[in-house]
């Protein structure tokens, strides 16, 4: 392949000093470097997260998602394996799928009807030899040698990634284990629902979504809900771990049973502190969550490089995937999840606390447009630099979350995959 | 009793209800768009996707009044978007069913959204699924569902549909 025309001869300089914590906001505006992105990181050798296995049970069945921009199909076939390849045509490039899901015996185009078998072999061209003797195709013509691209698909807890370079590295080395164990923890051992899926579509160029979800330090800046009404009842500790790329990131926050244990013994001289806001919510039962782990963790984000993220906001479940679509443009897919042991009750307090996150939750709303607010803020500074200091300037796990260590991790990731 | 009312009664009804509805969300601060709704009523927005696979979960999902009133507290206390607002256009009510004090309709709505520094830009159309109890010539929600048409909302969902 001719790389050449592809190579972006003039990026600005981005000095080595910098290292993760000097970002130039050029990185946010350049379709020289978003080319360069598609092609190094969401068709390189990283896992993009594409759907969940329940979503797929059945031999036959299939879903439509993206890598980067690029339009993809997830298959299971009739060998029971999951199956990942572009949603192209083999013969002059329609999408083969026109549906976001549902079950096929195999994929003919609409167009001219050349049939794709559910791992993504051209399999039939129709009027192949032609009618009575005259038309078909070219006598060299060889069908195995056609055909859209195919991908490396795995799964881990019932999460599926693909990889349209086969020299990515096993999963499980890729993020970590100490991120693995943390999708273990939220996933292990039972079959998830969904619950429902919203597309938010975001005014900002994707790394910044990724900066956010990396950004323990503005949760409880930015997204005031718990701190005005007063929810946080309970003392909470908490801290990141960032894998040793830095691309993924796990934090979490959890009950602090010793904080906890000091406040009652001092319960009496707390009884004269009055609270700062009169502010409660009429409806507290949106707080009644119900005992899903044997930890005390109530909030755990967790991302993997490039464009996955796992939530547990106490028992809001979701997975998002994030897009890029343009330099400052993005969708951010969210998929509510439940699981099939739930009850009643419990399925019931997982969609009443669904109001907490998406596009119009409690504490998500303001995700939505922070993107946009950097942005539009640093348009005309190109040259610019973000400062990412807090916590120093190292990317390593702590136990505590005012730091922005795994914004580092992403960018040092980032810089070195990207060759900047 | 509400099913023995002719129904171009019923539907001036909702029509005028609905119309206060929605100059209290565009024109007003929402501080009364609960009290176009029953105590114990259920109110959702969705998508024509998730409604027609029977997913449960919403952009917004409440099942109390006070669920309601919070929602329009926490807009108004705790969250921060940057200044907007919506400009709803409704359709003609499509009554479904009458049945007791209960009246199942339809509504088409267009909302243009109005930003601080942008344009109007069309932000979403759909229908509500509605539920409403007519006690005299007071129509009040039992059960709302917003359902749009796209699965694409652009930015945030800050105030009710
Ligand atoms: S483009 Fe698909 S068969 Fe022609
Ligand atoms: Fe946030």
């Amino acid at each position: 392949m001719d790389d050449l025309t592809h190579v972006p001869a003039d990026l600005p300089a981005w000095s080595k000093q910098d290292g993760a914590w000097r970002v130039p906001y050029w990185v946010f505006q350049r379709e020289d470097l978003y080319a360069r992105e598609k092609r190094t990181l969401f068709e390189g050798p990283t896992w993009n997260f594409l759907c969940l296995e329940a979503e797929l049970p059945a031999p036959g069945d299939f879903v439509a998602v993206h890598v980067g921009e690029k339009p993809v199909i997830v298959t299971r076939d009739q060998d029971g394996q999951l199956y990942g390849f572009e949603n192209r045509c083999a013969h002059r490039g329609s999408l083969l799928a026109l549906e976001d899901r549902g079950n096929v015996k195999d994929f003919t185009c609409v167009y001219h009807a050349w049939r794709h078998n559910l791992q993504g072999d051209l399999v039939a061209v129709a009027f192949k030899d032609g009618i009575g003797g005259r038309g078909g195709i070219a006598a060299d013509f060889c069908m195995s040698q056609q055909g859209p691209k195919k991908m490396r698909i795995t799964t881990l807890y019932g999460l599926v990634f693909g990889s349209f370079d086969d020299e990515v590295e096993d999963i499980e080395t890729y993020m970590g284990a100490a991120v693995v164990e943390r999708i273990r923890r939220v996933m292990e051992g039972r079959k998830p629902v969904v619950l429902g899926r919203f597309t938010q579509v975001l005014p900002n160029n994707w790394k910044l979504y990724v900066e956010n979800t990396k950004d323990s330090y503005h949760a409880s800046i930015l997204h005031t809900f718990f701190t005005t009404f007063e929810l946080n009842r309970l003392s909470q500790k908490g801290g990141i771990i960032v894998s040793e790329n830095g691309g993924c990131h796990v934090s979490y926050s959890a009950i602090d049973r010793q904080a906890e244990a000091a406040k009652a013994k001092s319960i009496y001289s707390e009884q004269n502190i009055r609270s700062q806001s009169d502010l409660t919510l009429a409806d507290m039962s949106l707080l009644g969550s119900f005992k899903e782990f044997g930890d005390d963790i109530t909030l755990q984000i967790l991302s993997v490089f490039p464009n996955f993220v796992l939530q547990q906001i106490q028992n809001a479940i979701a997975v998002r995937t994030i897009l890029p679509r343009g330099i400052d443009s993005m969708h951010l897919k969210w998929t509510y999840i439940g699981f099939e042991s739930d009850t009643a009750e419990q399925r019931k307090m997982r969609l009443k606390q669904s109001n907490l996150v998406g596009p119009g939750g409690y504490v998500s709303m303001e995700d939505g447009c922070i993107g946009g607010f950097v942005q539009r803020g640093t348009r005309e500074s190109p040259e610019e630099r973000a400062v990412l200091a807090m916590g120093g300037h190292a990317i390593d796990s702590t136990d505590d979350r005012i730091t922005e260590a795994a914004i580092r991790g992403f960018w040092t990731e980032y810089r070195q995959r990207m060759g900047l | 009793m509400t099913k023995d009312r002719p129904h171009s009664e019923l539907l001036s009804l909702i029509s005028l209800a609905q119309a206060r509805y929605v100059r209290e969300i565009d024109d007003g601060d929402c501080a009364a768009w609960p009290d176009f709704f029953v105590d114990d009523c259920f109110y959702q927005i969705t998508t024509a996707d998730n409604y027609k696979q029977h997913l449960e979960a919403g952009l917004m999902w409440m099942d109390s009044k006070n669920m309601l009133r919070d929602r329009i507290l926490s807009l108004s206390q705790a969250n921060i978007y940057e200044r907007h607002s919506y400009r709803h256009l409704l359709g003609q009510p499509y009554i479904r069913e009458v049945a007791g004090d209960e009246v199942e309709s339809e509504t088409s709505f267009m909302v243009a959204r109005i930003t601080r520094e942008g344009p109007t830009d069309l932000f979403a159309t759909g229908r509500y699924i509605d539920r409403y109890r007519v006690v005299g010539d007071d129509p009040k929600l039992v059960r709302r569902i917003v359902v749009l048409d796209s699965n694409q909302v652009d930015t945030l969902l800050g105030f009710p549909l």
